[in-house]
């Protein structure tokens, strides 16, 4: 199972990737198990400065922006 | 053509007379609505086509290890060119500290990011001229570089949190950019998209307030109250700006309805930044990283900086 890890302190538009992911996964028909980290420590931890950030199975593979849909599709289905 | 369009709206579809002041609003109001609307999407997916957007991860590869003067340039250079949102200042701050960026450093960075970038000054050349529009960019680049450079006099390192100094950074992820021609496009829509979401209702209310402004404050009314050049001007303006808060681009159209109708020059760039840089949102999410002293040494520095400004501009204007 794919594991997501969404950074970011909470605002609003780490919320919407956090949600994006969950609908393409849920379209695709795969289970993946999706955290939330909102400490700072953790965030800085995978080296990324611009949230929201996406971890992929510990890569990191998106920072700084909402994700386009195709390329979570692509994430969740790959 | 847009003052054309803008006509046609209030003086023929709506009927309203030129003389009047709703109509003189309205006009003002369609004017700045059409032209600073299709300035912003066109700027943000020019740059975004380029990809000229830099992330502050790599700004921070950028400026770590440097000496203080060349990491001050580059912060103050850096800050004014990449927009960056104000949800991502703690990790940003962060970052910049765990690197071993100096604290006045960081704080010039802070002060250029949301006071200057290329979006905003490309539509102050277009509303404003380009003349006012490198008076408020070189305004902004030394307040930024000497309002750095004052903080560190202070040694605000002793008002950082304790858990600030404990994290440590992992490597910078590199994540992979797709450079194809559509994918260029792709990114720049994106970017438009989430730039103009997010500031988009900051610039309509920047757009209402200039255009009441404009139609309803009699020019008489401005030289009597907001009178000429009063030394007290400029420093009402920047308390003004302080409690007020809006994007750059925002603040943009009421600045030209106040320079419309006889505000000092000065007075008004003092307001646009104090406008900018010194919100209390922004103040409330670094309360985060540091404490409340270097918080309100940050707000005298800046307050102080931007009436200094006010003045200068107000004696050779």
């Amino acid at each position: 199972m794919k594991k997501f890890k969404v950074l970011g302190s909470g605002c609003r538009n780490c919320e919407i990737t956090a949600n994006v992911i969950a609908q393409a996964a849920k379209e695709a028909g795969v289970e993946i198990e999706l955290e939330k980290v909102t400490d700072m420590a953790r965030i800085l931890g995978y080296g990324v400065m611009s949230t929201p950030g996406v971890v992929l199975d510990e890569t990191v593979v998106h920072a700084g922006s909402v994700p386009a849909p195709d390329q979570v599709r692509a994430w969740v289905r790959g | 053509m847009f003052e054309h369009l803008a006509n046609l709206v209030a003086f023929g579809l709506l009927g309203l007379g030129a003389e009047s002041r709703v109509g003189a609003a309205v006009q003002f109001f369609v004017m700045d609505v059409t032209k600073i609307f299709a300035l912003l999407i066109l700027v943000i997916y020019v740059m975004g086509l380029l990809r000229a957007m830099l992330s502050p991860e790599r700004v921070r590869a950028f400026v770590r290890g440097r000496p203080d003067w060349q990491a001050r340039g580059l912060a103050v250079t850096l800050g004014a060119v990449t927009p960056f949102c104000s949800c991502s200042s703690v990790p940003l701050f962060i970052g910049f500290v765990e690197a071993g960026i100096p604290l006045g450093v960081t704080f010039s960075f802070l002060i250029a990011s949301p006071m200057i970038n290329e979006v905003a000054a490309v539509i102050l050349v277009g509303i404003l001229g380009w003349k006012l529009a490198a008076l408020y960019v070189s305004a902004g680049l030394l307040v930024a570089w000497f309002g750095g450079m004052a903080m560190q006099v202070f040694r605000p390192e002793r008002w950082v949190e304790d858990y600030v100094w404990k994290i440590r950074m992992g490597d910078a992820a590199a994540i992979e950019q797709d450079q194809t021609l559509l994918g260029r496009h792709r990114y720049a829509v994106g970017e438009v998209k989430a730039i103009v979401g997010r500031i988009w209702a900051w610039v309509l209310l920047g757009i209402g307030v200039g255009a009441i402004f404009h139609g309803f404050v009699p020019a008489d009314w401005v030289t009597r109250h907001l009178g000429g050049n009063a030394w007290y001007t400029v420093p009402a303006a920047v308390l003004l700006g302080i409690p007020l808060y809006s994007n750059a681009t925002g603040i943009i159209p009421v600045a030209e309805a106040m320079l419309g109708k006889g505000v000092a020059v000065g007075t008004t760039l003092a307001l646009m930044m104090s406008v900018a840089a010194l919100s209390l949102p922004e103040m409330l999410i670094l309360r985060k990283v540091i404490r409340w002293q270097a918080l309100g040494l940050f707000a005298a520095v800046l307050a102080i900086a931007f009436t200094l400004v006010g003045w200068a501009f107000n004696v050779i204007a």
